[in-house]
C-alpha cells in the first residue's frame, strides 16, 4: 500500500497508482514507474517526464 | 475622443477592443467577429486585467486613457497567457511601468515563452489573495480551462469574476452586456465557443463549478475575455448553461457528417437520415463541402450520435473527413454512439479508416454500410435500417438516462 502519487507539472493532474488510469487501459495498482513510456497525462497530454512526485 | 472606456461597475471599466472583421480564429470560423476584453480597476491604485490582441493595442490604450493616463497603471494581471489576451502586453510596457505583472505559475512560464523580454513576473498561488489599490483580489487557478496558465480573478467585495476565456464567446458587440443583446445569439455563440474551446475539459469544468460554489463565489458580474458581460440573473443562466454543456448528456439527435464524389455517399446519408427520422429522432446532415469544422464541433455537442460517411479516393478516405475527425478527436466528445458508411469504386478502404477514427475516440460503433458504386433500392434500404438502428439505440440510451 501507499505507492507514491505523481503530479503533472503542466496541469496539476494527480496520478494515483491505487486508481490507475482505466480510461487508458492502465489498471488500478499500476505504479507510476511501471506506466509505459507512451503514457501521457489524461488531462493535458503532457509526457511522463513532466510528472513530479507529490 | 474616440474609443472610450465603458464603466461596467463602480470603478471597473471595460477597456478592450472589438474585432469586427475577424472571421477565422485559429481555424474556428467566427461568424460574428469577436472582442478581446481588458478591464481596468481603479482604486487607490490602478489595475489592468488582461490585454488585447497585438494589432488592437491602440484601441485598448485609447480606452484606458479615457479613464487615466497610461503611466498610472500599477499592476497588470494576466489571467490567460494566450496571445489574444497577452499580445499587447509588450507594447503596453513601453508606455506603462507597472509595479508588477501578476500571473499564475504556469502563466509566468507561458508568457515568457510567447513574449520575449518581459520583466520579472509576480507569481500568485492558487487561492492567494492580494489587496491592490485597497481592493481585495483573489486568484483561482483554472488549469486546462483552457490552458495550463488559465486563472480566474475574483473581486469578493465587488462580486465581480474575471473569468478569461471561460464563459466567453466570439461575438463582436457594441452593447457590452448580455441583456442588451439577442439572447438566442448569445446562447448559440456560447455553445459554439464551449464546443470548440472547452469541450475537451468538460470534467474539469464540472469540478470548477463545484469549487466556485464551495468557495462561496456568487458573482454579480461575470466578465470574460470575449464577447458581452453577464450581470444579474444572467450569471446563474450562464453557469447553468455551462453545467449543461459540460455534462454532455446524450440527446435524441444524430448528425451525419459526410462528403461525396459522385453523389452516392450523399444518397446513403439521406437514406440513413430517413431511417432516423422514421423513428422520430432528429437527423442533421452536415455535408463537408459546406460545413466548417468548428460547426461540426457544436453540432456534436448537441447530439447523441455521430454517423460518418466517406467515399474512397485512391484507397483512402476523403481529406475533408480526416480534417474534421482529427479535430473532433482533440475535442474528446463524450457519451456519443457512432456508425459509418460510404460508397467506393473498387477497393473501399474509407469505411475501415472511419471505424479506426471512431474507435480512437472511444465511440461505440452501432453499424456500418458499404456500397460499391451507386446504391440501388436494396442498398438504400440497408442505409435506412442503419438509421433506424442508431435511432432506436439513442432512444434506448436517452430513455435509460431519464428513468435512472
Ligand atoms: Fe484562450
Ligand atoms: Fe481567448
Amino acid at each position: 500500500m501507499g505507492e507514491k502519487r505523481y503530479v503533472c507539472s503542466v496541469c496539476g493532474y494527480v496520478y494515483d497508482p491505487a486508481k490507475g488510469d482505466p480510461n487508458n487501459n492502465i489498471p488500478p495498482g499500476t505504479k507510476f514507474e511501471d506506466l509505459p513510456d507512451s503514457w501521457v497525462c489524461p488531462v493535458c497530454g503532457a509526457s511522463k517526464d513532466q510528472f513530479i512526485e507529490e | 475622443m474616440t474609443f472610450k472606456a465603458v464603466e461596467i461597475a463602480k470603478d471597473v471599466y471595460w477597456v478592450g477592443a472589438i474585432d469586427w472583421p475577424l472571421s477565422d480564429f485559429h481555424g474556428y470560423t467566427t461568424y460574428r467577429g469577436s472582442t478581446y476584453n481588458a478591464y481596468l480597476v481603479v482604486g487607490d491604485e490602478v489595475i489592468l486585467v488582461d490585454t488585447v490582441k497585438k494589432h488592437l493595442f491602440k484601441e485598448m490604450v485609447k480606452r484606458i486613457a479615457s479613464v487615466i493616463p497610461l503611466e498610472k497603471i500599477d499592476y497588470v494581471i494576466s489571467n490567460h497567457a494566450e496571445m489574444d489576451h497577452s499580445g499587447a502586453l509588450v507594447e503596453l510596457l513601453k508606455y506603462a511601468k507597472p509595479k508588477a505583472i501578476i500571473a499564475s505559475q504556469m502563466g509566468a512560464k507561458n508568457l515568457k515563452m510567447q513574449l520575449h523580454n518581459l520583466p520579472e513576473i509576480t507569481v500568485v498561488k492558487d487561492g492567494e489573495e492580494k489587496i491592490l489599490g485597497g481592493i481585495k483580489f483573489k486568484f483561482i487557478e483554472t488549469r486546462m480551462l483552457h490552458w495550463p496558465d488559465s486563472m480566474f480573478t475574483w473581486l469578493p467585495e465587488r462580486e465581480i469574476l474575471f473569468s478569461q476565456d471561460a464563459f466567453g464567446m466570439h461575438y463582436a458587440v457594441s452593447k457590452i452586456f448580455v441583456d442588451e443583446n439577442d439572447r438566442h445569439t448569445v446562447e448559440w455563440e456560447m455553445a459554439y465557443y464551449y464546443a470548440n474551446i472547452l469541450m475537451p475539459y468538460s470534467n474539469l469544468v464540472l469540478k470548477l463549478l463545484e469549487r466556485v460554489e464551495a468557495l462561496g463565489i456568487k458573482p454579480k458580474i461575470i466578465a470574460s475575455d470575449h464577447g458581452p458581460i453577464f450581470r444579474g440573473n444572467d450569471v446563474t443562466w450562464a453557469i447553468q448553461l455551462y453545467r449543461k454543456f459540460a455534462l454532455q448528456e446524450p440527446s435524441k439527435r444524430a448528425i451525419i457528417v459526410y462528403d461525396t464524389m459522385w453523389g452516392s455517399t450523399e444518397l446513403m446519408a439521406k437514406a440513413i437520415a430517413d431511417g432516423i427520422v422514421s423513428e422520430k429522432v432528429e437527423a442533421v446532415l452536415l455535408p463537408l463541402s459546406k460545413t466548417k469544422r468548428s460547426d461540426v464541433a457544436t453540432e456534436i455537442l448537441y447530439s447523441g450520435a455521430i454517423i460518418v460517411g466517406s467515399p474512397t479516393i485512391n484507397n483512402t478516405l476523403f481529406p475533408s473527413l480526416a480534417d474534421v475527425l482529427t479535430y473532433l478527436f482533440g475535442l474528446r466528445p463524450q457519451n456519443k454512439i457512432g456508425a459509418v458508411f460510404g460508397s467506393y469504386g473498387w477497393s473501399g478502404e474509407a469505411t475501415k479508416q472511419l471505424v479506426e477514427y471512431l474507435e480512437k475516440m472511444k465511440i461505440p460503433i452501432i453499424g456500418e454500410v458499404k456500397c460499391q458504386f451507386v446504391p440501388d433500392d436494396e442498398k438504400l434500404r440497408e442505409c435506412f435500417e442503419l438509421g433506424v438502428k442508431v435511432a432506436r439505440e439513442l432512444k434506448n440510451i436517452c430513455g435509460e438516462k431519464q428513468n435512472g
